[in-house]
């Protein structure tokens, strides 16, 4: 299958070797992958923010990179057009449901921009993409059907932590501790496994003290793992941030580094592909006050 | 009623770091209350339940003049005085005048979240009215002098311990004691006030437009003494309560109850019902309803608010909301605090008297999933959000910023060159480039850039 990779751009410049990690994995599992050159950011800032005018030319920026029905003929001599992408594959819930649900809501309102795309044509155009996007732990159960990747992670103890996003808008309740299950890893409950983290994008720098509060009600109750992985960058960046603050010494794992290592075993763990060690090399304890 | 609405940032950060007690008090009874609810709506088919309360809320809403004089026709042939008050100061002189007119001494209360909305307590005590709050929570909170923090548990974010030290200082028991004990102590102050009361005040749950019964869900019997002991009972109703007939209202008991403490139904249902009809029967030899709106048609009308106004006022959302746990309701700054306060509040109050309310939330949508009437909230959040942007009143920073990301984030070349250097920043660099991280830092420890962007990695060939 052919996929376009709609990398994000926290993963692009903060999770960089996830994502890499993301594209073995989508190989791995026999997809063809793309990578549309001119991709930014979802937009996803703007529209929480409320700045829906933001928002919506970089939705309709999106749009234009990966427009394109599924099944066209894709063009040999530009390998990385996406217009043959049969799925747009996100590493990231949250981001993935700003492209799924919040695109068609946001590009049905609002006068028409000076985006080039029409009024009447994208909001068809947002549908189309929102079916043929999915977040990369959807896109693996659910489209392509997978759920064993190998046993690359046994005897590894794990808590996820699922998006907001993923887990109240795409509803992937189950899926990142199926897959996690389902490359040999141990997946343990943790009480506040469903509570917001208080990432919240601008949030946790308008209401820093509640949102670090947040982060601290997760780490509190976090259980005895070796890992603590999730699919949203964003997420990680704050929990982790709070974690080095606190010198709590947790270790943060993007889900697709987890699950490339699960297929792979650790024969690639020292390639640099893990998130928590590059976050470790520049590790510091901060003063809390 | 004055609010501390704009301080919310500040007064979080103070709660958080200053009282510990609040935090965990707050937290473990919040979640206390939201398992309950979650096993209250697993009994049943909650989501149906939901869409259809949903469905008639907003059925009454959208007919609510209908509605409201077919309850004040039937309150009066009840023969239940009806009082309609446009704002809170109308409000409280209608029962003022009440209380005027029979010489009222003293007052016994239910617990009412409209009687805190249109600050009823201060004008009843300055015309020298001796009140006495009678649900337990209330009582806690007016010794202390402190406002309620949570629409169901007023005191939710006081300690038994807390309580315990109260109660031994003001009322003289033992110290320590069980919460049974502490209710002893405070029914044996409470029952005096009930029997030498004039006059008893409360809120209501539901107003039935056809029958203009006032029902009132409670689990201490104290809302059934006061609708029953003093001569004149005063029922103070936001217009919004109306529900058309009884056979809704024995749904909404029940889902109100399940949502609310995850209860099949409160443990006292009192359905008022206008005054005694003989000299020796039972009941107040006085009815009167308030009618109040204060706000309320102004949210009707607008086009995304009147959503909030289906609001049970059960709590569910509080309880289900993780900002509302870190601080309790007094950071919020009003009455209407945690979910439902931060998309009711501006429509209320107008938008710019309830800033940063609508900001005061991570968008997890756990408040949606938890609300018996199905508002959304989050969803709500963001019109008010586009108001606030569009009125202008965020912070010109943010939206200078807002503004810039958009601009690169339509230019690729740009957004690459952009990247590629800040990726080469390191953490420092970025948080110089990007003062709003500055924030960020006070309580976190800077993200730090993959140094080389993902582009990068895939230009060179990913293996």
């Amino acid at each position: 299958m052919r996929v376009a990779l709609f990398v994000t751009c926290l993963a692009d410049h903060y999770f960089a070797a996830a994502a890499a990690d993301a594209v073995r994995l989508l190989r791995h599992l026999g997809c063809e992958v793309a990578f549309p050159a001119d991709q930014t950011c979802c937009g996803q800032p703007a529209y929480n923010a409320g700045r829906l005018g933001e928002a919506r030319r970089m939705a309709e920026h999106t749009l234009e990179v990966f427009a394109g029905a599924p099944g066209d003929p894709g063009d040999p001599a530009a390998p990385d057009a996406p217009t043959a992408a049969e799925a747009v594959v996100l590493p990231s819930g949250s981001c993935a449901t700003m492209v799924k649900k919040f695109y068609p809501r946001l590009l049905a309102g609002g006068a028409d921009t000076s985006g080039s795309v029409a009024l009447a044509n994208r909001t068809s155009a947002a549908a189309a993409l929102a079916d043929r996007t999915f977040d990369l732990a959807e896109f693996i159960v659910h489209r392509l059907g997978v759920t064993e990747l190998g046993s690359g992670l046994a005897g590894r103890k794990v808590a996820v932590h699922q998006g907001c996003h993923a887990l109240r808008e795409l509803r992937l309740e189950t899926e990142p501790a199926v897959l996690l299950e389902g490359a040999g890893a141990e997946v343990v409950s943790w009480e506040a496994q469903e509570e917001c983290c208080g990432f919240g994008g601008l949030f946790s720098v308008k209401m820093s003290a509640v949102s670090a509060a947040m982060a601290d009600r997760k780490l509190d109750t976090l259980p005895e793992v070796d890992w603590v992985v999730s699919g949203d960058g964003g997420c990680v960046l704050h929990l982790d941030g709070r974690n080095r603050a606190r010198g709590t010494g947790i270790e943060f794992v993007h889900l697709a580094t987890a699950l490339w290592r699960g297929v792979a075993g650790g024969a690639r763990a020292a390639e640099g592909s893990d998130v928590a060690a590059t976050h470790a090399a520049a590790a510091r304890p901060l003063e809390v006050p | 009623m004055h609010t501390r609405i704009g301080d919310y940032a500040s007064r979080s950060r103070e709660i958080i770091r200053g009282d510990l007690g609040v935090r965990e008090a707050v937290t473990g009874a919040t979640i206390a209350f939201d398992q309950k609810r979650l096993q209250g709506y697993a009994e049943v088919d909650a989501d149906a339940w939901r869409r259809w309360a949903e469905g008639v809320k907003s059925h009454t809403l959208t007919h609510l003049d209908r509605y409201l004089t077919e309850a004040e026709a039937r309150l009066e042939a009840n023969g239940t005085e009806v009082h309609w008050a446009a704002d809170a100061a109308e409000a409280r002189e209608v029962v003022m005048s009440l209380a005027a007119r029979h010489s009222v001494k003293s007052v016994v209360k239910g617990k009412s979240m409209v009687t805190e909305e249109i600050d009823l307590n201060p004008a009843l005590e300055a015309a020298g009215i001796e009140v006495y709050e009678t649900d337990l929570g209330e009582y806690i909170l007016q010794l202390l002098g402190e406002e309620p923090s949570h629409i169901l548990g007023p005191a939710i974010h006081k300690s038994l311990q807390q309580v315990q030290q109260l109660f031994a200082d003001h009322l003289g028991s033992e110290p320590g004691g069980d919460p049974d004990t502490l209710a002893r102590a405070a029914r044996r102050v409470l029952r005096d006030a009930f029997i030498q009361s004039d006059m008893g005040i409360t809120g209501g749950n539901f107003l039935v437009a056809e029958t203009g019964t006032v029902a009132l869900i409670e689990n201490e019997g104290n809302i059934r003494l006061t609708t029953s002991l003093p001569r004149v009972h005063v029922a103070v109703v936001g217009i919004e309560k109306l529900v058309p007939c009884m056979a809704d209202l024995a749904g909404f008991l029940q889902l109100t109850a399940r949502a609310a403490t995850g209860q099949p139904i409160g443990c006292f249902v009192s359905l008022v019902q206008g005054p005694a009809a003989h000299p020796d029967d039972d009941g107040p030899e006085e009815v009167h309803v308030v009618l109040v709106d204060n706000g309320r048609t102004n949210v009707l009308a607008h086009e995304h608010a009147w959503e909030a106004l289906r609001c049970l006022r059960c709590g569910a959302c509080l309880n289900a909301c993780p900002v509302y746990r870190q601080t309790g309701g007094h950071a919020y700054g009003y009455v209407y605090s945690g979910p439902i306060g931060s998309v009711l509040d501006p429509g209320l109050l107008g938008l710019h008297e309830a800033m940063p309310l609508p900001f005061a939330s991570s968008l997890c949508g756990a408040c949606e999933d938890a609300c018996p009437v199905r508002i959304p909230i989050p969803e709500m959040l963001l019109e008010w959000r586009r108001e606030a942007q569009e009125e202008g009143l965020t912070p010109w920073k943010e939206r200078a910023a807002l503004k810039a990301l958009a601009s690169v984030a339509t230019r690729p070349g740009l957004y690459r060159a952009a990247g590629r250097i800040g990726s080469r920043l390191g953490a420092t660099g970025v948080a110089r480039a990007l003062p709003m991280l500055g924030e960020w830092a006070a309580e976190r420890a800077l993200p730090t850039p993959s140094g080389r962007t993902f582009r990068e990695l895939w230009r060179e060939g990913i293996e």
